[in-house]
């Protein structure tokens, strides 16, 4: 224990000057912080491998062996940059986050964000405050799991949307997470907290991009409340570096008749980790989680998704896909509970893999724990190369070997890509996502070695 | 010789004869097969130490390597500081592993000649178990062949107290006994095989077994036969607080083929028996084996008191060429089922297959399911597993499909489905996949549901009573497994599915 201890030093010292430097400590997030560092103290990053089903097959080792500083310095950014990088539309309410802290200057002006708040957390009123207060930290199990607490530690900034009974017709709410280049290997916190309002409406892009090339680490949170009827389309793009870690913790509770649509793109890394928890907690409500991960070089990534079906007419529907290239692995673990007593669940749940190279892993467990009698759950995987009779068709009708994989492995991809019905967004993933999907050589099983 | 000891009063009287070929009105509505045997044994005191194991290895006259191998696989496990795997979805009290007897054996007795002569307790035993009159001659050792279709093997107690046909099978150079013998008959196999599938520290079960397995069956079926019978071994717990550590070991040379057969039973107690088996089968060139399990330990009382605890290593590899295994299960015995019947697949072409039935009932908590590691080229594999969950029972599929950076064009195919009798079950699925070769082609699919309301209204309307309609939907629901069974067993393998389902509907 005692070489784990020091593994986390840095962590520890550099809250003791993280909390010196909060000039005006609210004695509830004080607590929150206090309670986060606690747990980390205990529960550390998840590196055990025995018995750490959780992380069996994602080792967390290369971000605990890493000493990551804690960016006290606000760096400036460049907006053309930023725009650049990320999706953007100026007809959004764009707020930017450098390294977890609030940039103003790069955010859509307050004044032009009316009426539901959407704005950051440290610049809340007292009434804003007491709202926050109800819901931050609430939901995400920080006593649980090592990346949330560190996080609840450090919260200084973050978005918060706050949407009243009804709202509809807002424009599209885009969450900017940039990493900045800095000096030396830098951590940082996003944290974002959406209360939707009993049959309110919005659109939630959360994008994570980066300007730095070396290593460095994210470490996010979100907690989504739906309340009674609420829609939520939401998005969540991971384009971070190649060296960059990437750990983002997502917790969505839903109330009756609430839907959640979730769409996730994943993309770069060395090692990434999108963790998603939904809890369906009232009748009526549902959740479509979908998800494209893209990996090459000697990239990791790992979608865990859980959703607890925790009330009787719940539904869930995932369905993820991978492309994967070079000896880069991916993990995709899906764990649905239909709970005692949650009668007529429906849930689905679908990972299909398309492996391009020799070197390239994919681990896949798609889980089901039922404990009702009345559902109907079903889940499946898929893995294996683009399908050769296709190939053949395509080559019969006067296309190369090369364009007609380029084809299939394309429409593979946009099968989920096609799904976003935000416009700005979609044309920046057919850009970027479809122009950087790998080169790739295809291998008859009919020609020798 | 210790006598044996006072039994405990909770003996089912009256058993009525259960077989392979029973019908449904023998089969009462409770666990038949309760009964114990007096038959005088020896026992040798409970505990588990270097002293215990070799006195088992000098009461079977053992080897010296098989000592030390015994010995070995004894550190090992204790290394283990009792520290059972807590992966599974399954939860018991502990083990204490001191609070067992390691080895019980009926009394030998020398070469009967006819049935008058046989120990007539034992002769009740075969009776009760409901194997036929003329395989019962076969077990009891009297010597007339007759015609029959199934050479037996009965292990009481984890040792084999006889095997039936020797000489239907010596003639084709087959051999067909307990490990025990095949120590002595054929030791250059057994110590080439013995642990090559299971070592002895794959698992902290399978080291338990290796160190102090008392007895199982082994069989050899040399180059290009084809076992011309079925190879059957029927296992009983008799004794009380006795462990069974049976390990089987079955060899099927270049071209050869055997269809092998395990029936299970155990004496209804209150407290909780430790069944922790080894299997191991090898596959060379061309080479098929085809293991078929009817399991009905005794799975405890309606309470969840007792049963069977049952955790067994079961592991082929199929080493040669287009060679093939395949396992089907019908479980539906054991307090607690802790299996998974796996398949290396190390010869290019070579075919693994996985049929399950698993049905829990009461407090039943079953844990199966399968491995396939694909490691050869144009390696293939099945995987059918059914799970029927009642009452407060709580079935998981737990299963991998593994296929190696060598296995070009591997194929698996995987379903699973569940059904749920009842709001206090649960069924849980947790595959675990790994594709590390891209001209692989992996599927996955499964299902969770209860019996559909159509198809009950249908068979209700057609004037069957709930219970009915749901064993005829379930039996549907299984029928894809039992046609992988020998005829016989499949008959029985549907009536044990109905007495196990007898009162969860309505």
């Amino acid at each position: 224990m005692t070489q784990t201890a020091t593994r986390y030093d840095r962590y520890q010292a550099d809250f003791v000057h993280f909390q010196k430097s909060l000039s005006n400590g609210d004695a509830w997030l004080n607590e929150m912080r206090q309670a986060g560092v606690e747990s980390f103290s205990k529960l550390c990053f998840p590196t055990a491998i025995r018995g750490n089903e959780d992380w069996r097959f994602t080792n967390v080792g290369p971000i605990a062996n890493r000493q990551f500083a804690y960016p006290f310095e606000q760096a400036s950014v460049d907006a053309a940059q930023v725009k650049a990088l990320s999706p953007w539309d100026d007809g959004w309410v764009n707020l930017v986050f450098v390294d977890g802290r609030f940039d103003q200057g790069l955010s859509t002006p307050a004044m032009n964000r009316k009426g539901p708040y959407i704005g950051n957390l440290a610049a809340l009123s007292a009434a804003g405050q007491a709202a926050a207060r109800q819901h931050l930290g609430r939901h995400v199990d920080a006593a649980k799991n090592g990346f949330a607490a560190v996080n609840t530690a450090f919260v200084r900034d973050g978005a918060f949307v706050a949407l009243p009974d009804g709202a509809a017709d807002l424009p599209p709410v885009h969450l900017v997470f940039v990493a900045s280049r800095r000096p030396q290997p830098s951590v940082a916190y996003p944290r974002i907290l959406v209360v939707a309002g009993r049959n309110s409406k919005a659109t939630l892009l959360e994008s994570y991009v980066t300007l730095a090339d070396g290593a460095y680490f994210t470490d996010g949170v979100a907690e989504v409340i739906l309340q009674e009827g609420a829609q939520m389309q939401h998005y969540r793009l991971m384009r971070e570096a190649a060296e960059a870690f990437h750990i983002g913790t997502t917790q969505v509770r839903q109330e009756k008749d609430s839907t959640f649509t979730s769409i996730s793109f994943a993309r770069g890394a060395a090692i990434a980790r999108n963790q998603l928890h939904v809890a369906l907690d009232a009748p009526g409500a549902s959740c479509f989680i979908n998800g494209l991960y893209l990996t090459d070089g000697t990239q990791h990534i790992d979608n865990n998704i859980n959703i607890d079906h925790l009330k009787p007419h719940t539904t869930s529907d995932l369905y993820f896909k991978g492309i994967l290239a070079d000896r880069s692995r991916a993990v995709f673990s899906g764990r649905v509970i239909v709970h005692k007593d949650a009668q007529k669940a429906y849930a689905l749940q679908s990972d299909k893999n398309l492996l391009l190279s020799d070197g390239a892993r994919i681990n896949t467990k798609p889980s089901l724990e039922i404990y009702a009698d009345d559902v109907q759950c079903k889940h499946g995987a898929t893995a294996g190369a683009v399908a050769e009779e296709a190939i053949f068709y395509m080559q019969a009708r006067g296309l190369d070997v090369e364009t007609a994989t380029m084809y299939l492995v394309q429409g593979f991809a946009r099968e989920v890509i096609d799904q976003i019905k935000l416009d700005g967004f979609r044309q920046y993933l057919e850009l970027y996502f479809i122009e950087s999907l790998p080169k790739y050589q295809f291998r008859s099983k009919n020609q020798g070695p | 010789m210790v006598p044996r000891q006072a039994l405990e009063a909770n003996l089912v009287t009256a058993p009525k004869v259960i077989s392979r070929t029973s019908t449904s009105d023998d089969l009462a509505r409770e666990y038949k097969w309760g009964f114990v045997t007096e038959i005088e044994s020896e026992i040798i005191p409970k505990g588990l130490n270097e002293e215990v194991v070799r006195i088992i290895s000098r009461k079977k006259e053992e080897p010296e390597w098989l000592l030390e191998w015994r010995l070995k696989a004894l550190r090992h496990f204790l290394s283990l500081n009792y520290e059972e795997p807590k992966w599974a979805k399954v939860s018991h009290p502990p083990i204490d592993f001191q609070d067992i007897h390691y080895y019980a054996a009926p009394v030998k007795q020398a070469g009967p000649k006819s049935l008058e002569e046989v120990d007539p307790q034992l002769l009740e035993t075969f009776n009760k178990l409901g194997i036929p009159i003329q395989e019962q001659k076969r077990l009891a050792g009297v010597t007339e062949e007759g015609p029959s279709k199934v050479a037996v093997d009965a292990v009481f107690d984890s040792i084999s107290v006889a095997t039936t046909y020797q000489k239907t099978l010596e003639e084709k150079g087959i051999i067909f006994c307990s490990v025990s013998e095949a120590v002595k008959k054929a030791p250059d196999i057994v110590r080439k095989y013995l642990g090559s599938v299971v070592p002895y520290t794959d698992n902290f079960y399978a080291a338990l077994n290796s160190a102090v397995f008392s007895d199982g069956s082994f069989v050899y079926i040399p180059k290009g036969v084809r076992c011309p019978i079925e190879l059957m071994t029927y296992f009983r717990i008799n004794s009380a607080n006795t462990g069974q550590f049976e390990r089987t070991l079955i060899i099927a040379d270049e071209g050869a083929y055997v269809s092998y057969l395990e029936g299970c039973t155990a004496p209804i107690r209150k407290t909780s028996q430790l069944h922790a088996a080894v299997v191991e089968l090898v596959t060379l060139d061309n080479a098929e084996i085809k293991y078929s399990t009817l399991q009905n330990w005794y799975p405890g009382d309606k309470q969840g008191n007792g049963g069977v605890y049952n955790f067994v290593t079961k592991r082929g590899k199929a080493l040669g060429k287009n060679s093939k295994i395949s396992w089907t299960q019908v479980e539906t015995g054991s307090a607690i089922t802790w299996k998974y019947p796996s398949v290396i697949l190390q010869g290019d072409n070579s075919t693994g297959e996985f049929y399950s039935v698993a049905l829990v009932n009461n407090y039943q908590q079953a844990d199966t399911g399968t491995k396939m590691i694909h490691i050869g080229k144009n390696t293939k594999s099945t995987i059918v597993a059914k799970g029927i969950s009642a009452g407060h029972g709580q079935s998981t599929y737990r299963g991998q499909v593994q296929i190696m950076p060598t296995a070009d064009n591997a194929t698996n195919f995987t379903q699973c489905d569940s059904l749920l009798i009842g709001d206090k079950c649960g069924a849980h699925t947790v595959p675990y996949i790994e594709v590390r070769n891209p001209t692989a082609r992996m599927e996955h699919e499964a299902s969770t549901s209860k019996v559909s309301d159509d198809q009950l209204f249908y068979c209700l309307q057609r004037g069957l009573d709930p219970e009915e309609a749901h064993y005829v939907i379930i039996n549907g629901f299984c029928r894809g497994i039992f046609k992988e069974l020998p005829f016989e067993f499949a008959m029985e393998a549907s009536q044990l599915l109905r007495v196990s389902l007898e009162g969860t509907v309505g």
